[in-house]
Order: structure tokens, then C-alpha cells, then sequence
């Protein structure tokens, strides 16, 4: 195996595209480590992006934010401006691991990694995240939810890479929430997880909101029938019962030692009220 | 020969190495810089032992290849006393029997080190948050958590 830290996107691509064997990309290495020393991959080249300065910035601009690939929870964690644009992202990427995975783990490789359970995913689905994406032909851009195929597997062609993910400026009376069940209080991978955006108008009824959901099917999906039971609406318990079970029907789990497919069902359904339940309290809160 | 030459600084002092591809920090500072004092657990980032700080930030070594390291400045448990004085936290670690087969410790110290350089005055519920990615098989994390405890306040009580 040999180890290439290139500069540029440029030089990055040109080693993904000319690369004798498989070639895998490095930027935090907590779980390409891990799958290394277990055997799980076998690359002949493991090129390091976090060299290349597109990958370790935060940006924001009057559209979107881009947060780069190779940028470590910790880092996200210590922003004040996107943790107060979007709190739930910013918390869901800080419940991965110890403190010591924070400090080398990022949101690209978690989103790369393509865990049914990653926990940054169901958030950045409902900020709505895109993920720019460098290969030969350029520059492109595609939804979070078009990028997952399935477990472990993502719609990056050979010679591409993920430079950066991008975040909307979320409209007035935006907010974000990330919620996860899991059995102990810190360090466990999902059973279940939720994450929602809310936006409300000056009287409080909602305009627009997305929700998605993790570890209950293949990869982590978009309730998309959220949006048709919330928008125009006050949150009242009729509302919440029809998405916990609007939830619970796009559910498809698997049966495994963290939980059976009948609790992971009910259980995204309640998350997801609770989550949806966060971020309006959130995007009340914001300034009109 | 190892592919990479790799120029770092740990504990201060610039070090060289050469290390292939596939050999993390810990092998390096275990075979190469022979600073065996940082411990080889589960060697998949899970259980804290191999925890020394890079650039500031509390890292498993066991997670991060030797070929990444250039220019970084690593501190590892042979750094942590200084002029044959110990730190409070290791002080506080042999005063509250805080250690019993002390495989975990330099991670524990490593780490400790780092949360309160963040937090100088943390509650016992984030000490416990902070240790989380650190295990311990022997002493319960009882002793281990007041001994960070009591280092935190007597570092606060030095610089007043």
C-alpha cells in the first residue's frame, strides 16, 4: 500500500484516476483505520485529502455554507457560526465517538463511510445538505439522500471525491434538531435515529419541514410525507401522531443485537416527534 | 527502506523517522522512538490506551499513520513530568490509587490532560463524559475520576 498526500484537487484526482489497484481516500481515518486493520479493505493506494486547503475550511457565504471534508468534529464543534445556523447538524456530528475519535473524525468521512446508522446523516438530510463532489469531468453537487446507494456504497464514480459539504442558509425562523436512541449515554452507534428542520412564520404555523430518519433501513431516508402533515399547521398531538406513523411506515429494519425491527418502528416514530418537537421549539426562539 | 521520512516533534525535542505506509503513530513511537509508554489495546480506536495528544488534541495513535505526522508536535506520558516533577494529574493519579495494572493510564493521563486544558474546572459528570473513550478493566473509574477531580482544583489553587 502506498500513501499519497496531495496539495490540490487537482493532484488528488490525477492519483484516483491514474491509481494501479484500488485506491481509497483518507481524511479522518477513524474508520478506514479500523477497516485496514481488520482486513475489511485491501487498497494498493490510500490518497490523504487533508492537504488539499479545500478540504479543511469552513466557509460561508451569502448562500450556503461549506463545511470541507477533511474539517474534524471537534472543529465543527468549536464554530459558533455554524453551530448557531445549524445546531442539529453540529450536535449530531459531535455524538460520534470519544473525544479522541472528535479530534480526527469529520463529517465527509462519516457521510463516505455510508453506515446506515452514521449519525450526521439523518441531520444533514434534513438541513437539506448537498455534497460537492471533484472528479475528472469537474465540479458536481448532489443531495445527501442521492448519494447514499446502500450500505457501505455511494454514488462516487472512480476518480471522484468528496471536497466539501454544503448547507443552505436556512431561511428566518430556521431550526435544525438531531436526535438517537441508543442504550448506554455516550460512545454507541444508533438504534435509531432522527433529525429535523423546521421553519416557522411570524404567527408560528410552519412553512416548510423536512425530517429524516437513521439505522432503520438500508440507508437513512426522508420521511417525505413530513412536509404534507406539517407545513400550514400548528404542532398539536393530532399532527404528531400522523407523522409518528407516517415515520414508522417508511421504516425497513433489520433485526440485530441492538434492536428488533418492531422496536426500531415504533421507536422512529417517537424520535421523530421529539425531534421535530426540538426544532420548532428552536425556530420559535429564533428572531423573526 | 520505509518509504516515508517523516520529520516531528514529540515531547519538544524534533525527531526524524522513516515508517511504511501502513504503520500508525503508536508503531512508530513503540518501535521506532521506543517511547513504549504509550500502550497498544485494541488497536481500532475504541479503548483509549494508545491516547496521546497531537497538536493539543487528545488522538488515538492507533488511528493515525506514522506518514501523517509531518511537522505535527506530539506529546506523549514521557513528556508529561517535567524536570523529574511529576504532573498534578499523575501526583493525584499515585495519591487516590487511581491505577491498578496500569495499562490504561497514560491514555487516562493523556486525556485528562487535555479535557482540563479545555475545561480547567469540570463537574464529575463531564469528567466521566470526557474519560468515555478511555476503558478501564480494573479500578471501577471511581478512584480515577477524583483524582481528576482534585489534579483540576490544585492545578486552579497554582495559578491564583
Amino acid at each position: 500500500m502506498d500513501y499519497h498526500a496531495p496539495e490540490s484537487i487537482h493532484a488528488a484526482i490525477s492519483l484516483l484516476v491514474n491509481a494501479e489497484g484500488d485506491a481509497r481516500v483518507l481524511a479522518g481515518g477513524t474508520d478506514v483505520l479500523v477497516q485496514l486493520r481488520e482486513e475489511m479493505i485491501e487498497p494498493n493506494h490510500l490518497i490523504d485529502i487533508k492537504n488539499i486547503a479545500e478540504t479543511r475550511n469552513i466557509s460561508i457565504c451569502a448562500k450556503e455554507v461549506r463545511v470541507g471534508a477533511a474539517v474534524t468534529g471537534a472543529e465543527l464543534g468549536e464554530h459558533p457560526k455554524v453551530k448557531a445556523l445549524w445546531p442539529g447538524v453540529v450536535e449530531a456530528v459531535g455524538l460520534i465517538g470519544s473525544h479522541q475519535i472528535q479530534s480526527r473524525a469529520t463529517m465527509g468521512g462519516n457521510l463516505c463511510n455510508a453506515s446506515p446508522a452514521a449519525d450526521s446523516v439523518p441531520a444533514l438530510i434534513a438541513a437539506d445538505g448537498k455534497v460537492v463532489i471533484a472528479g475528472p469531468n469537474g465540479e458536481r453537487k448532489i443531495s445527501i439522500e442521492d448519494f447514499l446507494i446502500a450500505p457501505g456504497k455511494t454514488a462516487l464514480a472512480i476518480g471522484e471525491f468528496v471536497v466539501a459539504l454544503a448547507l443552505p442558509i436556512p431561511p428566518t425562523r430556521t431550526a435544525d434538531a438531531y436526535l438517537r436512541f441508543i442504550p448506554r449515554t455516550e460512545m454507541d452507534i444508533a438504534v435509531v435515529s432522527a433529525g429535523s428542520a423546521i421553519t416557522l412564520d411570524e404567527d408560528g404555523k410552519c412553512t416548510h419541514a423536512r425530517l429524516a430518519v437513521g439505522a432503520v433501513a438500508p440507508t437513512a431516508r426522508l420521511v417525505k410525507s413530513a412536509s404534507g402533515i406539517l407545513v400550514d399547521g400548528l404542532l398539536d398531538d393530532d399532527r404528531l401522531e400522523q407523522l409518528a406513523q407516517a415515520t414508522s411506515a417508511v421504516c425497513e429494519p433489520i433485526d440485530d443485537k441492538r434492536g428488533t425491527v418492531a422496536f426500531r418502528t415504533q421507536v422512529a416514530g417517537v424520535l421523530a416527534c421529539r425531534a421535530v418537537k426540538l426544532a420548532w421549539q428552536r425556530a420559535m426562539e429564533r428572531d423573526i | 527502506m520505509s518509504k516515508h521520512f517523516v520529520s516531528a516533534i514529540v515531547n519538544g525535542d524534533e525527531v526524524e523517522f522513516r515508517c511504511d505506509s501502513g504503520e500508525t503513530l503508536l508503531d512508530v513511537l513503540r518501535t521506532k522512538l521506543y517511547l513504549t509508554g504509550t500502550k497498544n489495546g485494541c488497536g481500532t480506536g475504541d479503548c483509549g490506551a494508545c491516547t496521546v495528544l497531537m497538536n493539543g488534541r487528545a488522538i488515538n495513535s492507533c488511528l493515525v499513520l506514522g506518514a501523517e505526522c509531518s511537522d505535527m508536535s506530539i506529546e506523549t506520558i514521557e513528556g508529561m513530568a517535567v524536570g523529574g516533577e511529576l504532573h498534578p494529574l499523575q501526583q493525584k493519579f499515585l495519591d487516590h490509587a487511581a491505577l491498578q495494572c496500569g495499562v490504561c493510564t497514560p491514555g487516562i493521563l493523556n486525556m485528562a490532560k487535555a479535557l482540563l486544558k479545555e475545561n480547567s474546572n469540570p463537574s464529575e459528570t463531564e469528567v466521566r463524559f470526557g474519560l468515555a473513550g478511555n476503558l478501564c478493566r480494573c479500578t471501577g473509574y471511581d478512584k480515577i475520576v477524583r483524582a481528576v477531580m482534585d489534579a483540576a482544583a490544585e492545578m486552579r489553587a497554582r495559578r491564583t
